[in-house]
């Protein structure tokens, strides 16, 4: 009965979101504000029924019902109760039940607290979504129904890969698929204004925080998804320029580009028809990082041909989509008024700079991605491209991006001063060359590029400092007087300055990471001691046990450092008996940023282990980064200036008032 | 997050052996030709696995052309000679980092082609709007737009 109930939810959610696709649209030409009007209450009943459909999913999964073919392929009765829940997106069906839930959501919230947007441009926008929506609802219910039926139900599962019983499950893809379906809204927003043909400096307000949501999801998604694979995968690596990641890092760098130009655009009217574009391309990368995560084509391109079907859907969406946007933006763009002059040496010059930089950035990863693709098709070359290619090319633009992301905040708008400006920086650059030098020192004869690279990152947190040391008064002023300044900083401000020390913060620890990991690989008997980076390692002995479903071989190593016990880690290895296979549980020992990271291979005959050791220096300023750059993201989300733009009851904007 | 995407995705059937790339008894004996055994294992993909270079790969395979790299490096040849040796083998499908030849021109030059022409572009477009000299008009606002904007503003003005 669940089963039938959630499908049928599906299906109405299909139908309302065909009503919503047209009738909105036909009441913005008619002027009928009560057709316009439709657009929330089916955008909010489609939350209901999609939230209905997808709860019946998970119920399924927690009660195991293996009469349900998804259940059954991706589940077992023994299987703990969280990773029943997280197992429900663990699959291709479950997690497009999910992007499509994520989508009726943010559709919902447009609805919810969109109560201040014009109400013909409401319409618009979620009659765009609706189009969006109804795309993928098809997709599910044509080529990839979670709630199929087994005829003859099994008594048990083939439960879930066991690399997904992890609890990274639980948090990765949502915040994922929240950041990339998060651009859908910016993506509405762009072609109501296009259909519309007007857009002004109110609409880069509406759309700005949209976008800011969706990118803060998007950064943690991606940092959380890289470390998930670095403590789980068992070699320690955080970023494999696997195209699968390239697919999340796209509509980042697009994002991000976005993020900036939406700021022209609603400070000073400029930039209008290239934020447009920017809001269609960002979405567009993440429904071509859907086709490509969803259709095989990657694996390659021949599983690709062998099924399919759901590949051809998701093309047939993916070219409607991006397809029809262009064409909409190529023929409506130029009667959109540019307006805002300003300098090449300015605010604006600045962030045009930034978005060249990330487009170009972006483009390099797609062409990464896709060129191998098109040379298998098109010429029948078979190549590679990989991370020696990356670092490469996009090293380079990211290196350039970061040596001017400390100017941007410090230029005037319209016309700035950079004599003055660097000036200004001159200590941020000293603290740069001052870290170059010491860490050249110090590391003599190693490589001559990290030294350079520690000290961008820290020119890029110094200047981040800067700006809001110039902007209180911090040293010039009293005390007081920078602590009562510092108060009235717009959140903006403080947002920008945490987003961009996040930048140089990742840097830094990337650089260490990469360039000072020592590394220990040896087969060891009880008794053994592994000396990696001035730790003792004394592997005490083997043991296994039987977890829920799984056995587990579990290694003990006392760990110390000059005859001072520490700490025990115990990494473990898992057989999992219903698909046969195992995972490495790495141990992880964190020290400040740095971390120790052991995990476990095969057992030899005479009863030896191999094992893989890793002292790994400010490995964790990687992901603190990213969470830094969010953190920034949230503030400038609370900043007063958005709340007003941002659509929200009018009840909470009069509470604001009585404030000061 | 490859680890998680890779295994809905593509791996669904496939359960990925849990084992360690590098094993120790392939490791040689003297450290620089380890190193450098090392590096060039970084730029090799591992041609059965989803974009990991045999550095990273656990399967047979990449454990045979290890140690084939090992083999080759220990017979004296070059790093140069090694990748020569392998792309005659295997095809370029091997190298992670494409040679810069008549197919792969388009993507190694992409990156500066685009900045150069959106270089230029933005030069242009700076030039002739100097010369032009004053702000395209804008359009007025409705009056619906106007009494809203009175609104934002004496909000803002308000509670600041």
């Amino acid at each position: 009965m669940i089963a039938e109930a959630g499908h049928y939810a599906l299906v109405l959610a299909l139908a309302l979101a065909l009503i919503q696709s047209f009738v909105p649209m036909i009441g913005a030409r008619l002027r009928d504000p009560a057709l316009m009007n439709v657009a929330r209450s089916t955008a909010l009943a489609q939350l209901l029924f999609v939230g209905a459909s997808f709860i019946a999913l998970v119920t399924l999964h927690v009660n195991s019902d293996f009469s349900v073919a998804n259940v059954y392929e991706n589940s077992h009765s023994m299987k703990p109760l969280i990773y029943k829940i997280t197992g429900v997106w663990g699959n291709h069906e479950g997690s497009m039940l999910l992007w499509v839930s994520i989508l009726a959501l943010f559709g919902g919230l447009v609805a919810a607290f969109g109560n201040n947007l014009p109400l013909s441009l409401r319409a618009h926008v979620l009659s765009v979504q609706a189009w969006i929506a109804s795309a993928f609802y098809l997709f599910i219910l044509i080529t990839s129904n979670p709630f199929l039926r087994i005829v003859n139900p099994p008594i048990e599962g083939r439960d879930l890969n066991p690399v997904l019983q992890d609890i990274g499950l639980a948090v990765h893809p949502p915040m994922l698929y929240l950041g990339y379906v998060g651009f859908s809204i910016s993506f509405s927003f762009a072609i109501a204004a296009l259909i519309e043909g007007r857009i002004d400096a109110a609409w880069a307000r509406w759309v700005r925080p949209w976008t800011l949501v969706a990118w803060i999801f998007l950064t943690l998604g991606i940092a959380m998804g890289s470390y998930w694979a670095y403590y789980e995968l068992g070699w320690g690596g955080w970023w494999f320029w696997d195209p699968v990641e390239n697919a999340s890092l796209m509509p980042w760098l697009a994002g991000t580009a976005l993020l900036h130009s939406a700021l022209v655009m609603e400070k000073r009217n400029a930039l209008k028809v290239w934020t447009i574009l920017l809001s269609i391309l960002t979405f567009s990368l993440s429904l071509l990082g859907t086709f490509l995560v969803r259709s095989g084509v990657i694996t390659s391109v021949h599983a690709f041909a062998n099924d399919p079907t759901r590949g051809v859907f998701i093309l047939l969406i993916l070219c409607l989509f991006i397809g029809g946007s262009l064409s909409l933006f190529a023929g409506r763009a130029t009667a959109l008024k540019q307006g805002g002059l300003f300098a090449p040496i300015s605010r604006e010059g600045a962030l045009v700079l930034n978005n060249l930089l990330l487009t170009v950035a972006c483009a390099v990863v797609l062409f990464g991605t896709l060129y191998p693709l098109a040379m298998e098709v098109l010429a029948d070359f078979k190549m590679s491209v990989g991370a020696p290619f990356y670092n490469l090319t996009f090293v380079p633009l990211f290196a350039l991006l970061l040596l001017a992301v400390p100017f941007g905040p410090m230029l005037a708008w319209k016309r700035g001063d950079l004599l003055g400006v660097t000036q200004r920086l001159l200590a941020a650059g000293v603290a740069g060359l001052v870290v170059i030098a010491i860490v050249w020192a110090w590391t003599r004869g190693g490589s001559a590029l990290a030294p350079l690279a520690i000290g961008l990152g820290v020119f890029v947190i110094a200047g981040a400092v800067t700006d809001i040391a110039e902007r209180t008064g911090l040293l010039r002023l009293p005390f007081a007087t920078t602590l009562h300044r510092a108060r009235g900083l717009p959140r903006s401000a403080w947002g920008t300055a945490f987003a961009h020390a996040g930048l140089g913060v990742a840097l830094i620890g990337i650089v260490c990471e990469t360039t000072w990991n020592s590394e220990y690989i040896a087969t060891m008997k009880p008794n053994d001691v592994a000396q990696v980076a001035g730790y003792d390692l004394k592997l005490d002995g083997l043991l296994e046990r039987q977890g829920p479903n799984y056995r587990e071989m579990i290694a003990q190593f006392n760990v110390s450092r000059g005859g001072d016990a520490l700490s025990v880690m115990t990494p473990s290895k898992r057989s999992f008996t219903t698909r046969g296979s195992s995972t490495t549980e790495a141990a992880l020992l964190t020290r400040g940023a740095s971390q120790l990271y052991i995990s476990l291979g095969d057992v030899t005959a005479e009863g030896a282990i191999a094992v893989r050791i890793y002292h790994k220096p400010m490995v964790l300023m990687i992901w603190w980064g990213p969470v830094l750059m969010a953190f920034g993201g949230v503030l400038s989300l609370s900043d007063r200036r958005l709340r007003v733009g941002a659509p929200k009851p009018a009840r909470a904007k009069q509470r604001l008032q009585p404030a000061e | 997050m490859r680890r998680m995407m890779a295994a809905i995705v593509a791996l669904m059937l496939l359960a990925v052996p849990a084992v360690h790339a590098v094993q120790p008894d392939e490791i040689m004996s003297d450290q620089a030709k380890e190193a450098r055994a090392r590096e060039l294992s970084r730029e090799l993909r591992c041609m059965v696995c989803q974009n990991q270079s045999i550095d990273d790969s656990d399967a047979p395979l990449a454990r045979d052309l290890r140690l084939l790299v090992r083999e080759r490096i220990a017979a004296g040849d070059s790093n140069s000679q090694v990748l020569d040796f392998l792309v005659a083998r295997y095809g370029e499908f091997v190298l992670l980092k494409p040679r810069f030849e008549r197919q792969t021109l388009l993507l190694w030059l992409l990156a500066p082609l685009l900045l150069a022409g959106g270089g230029f572009a933005l030069w242009r477009q700076n030039r002739r709007r100097s010369r032009s000299g004053v702000d395209v008009p804008v359009s007025p606002l409705t009056p619906d737009e106007e009494a809203r904007l009175a609104a934002l503003m004496s909000d803002d003005a308000k509670s600041s």
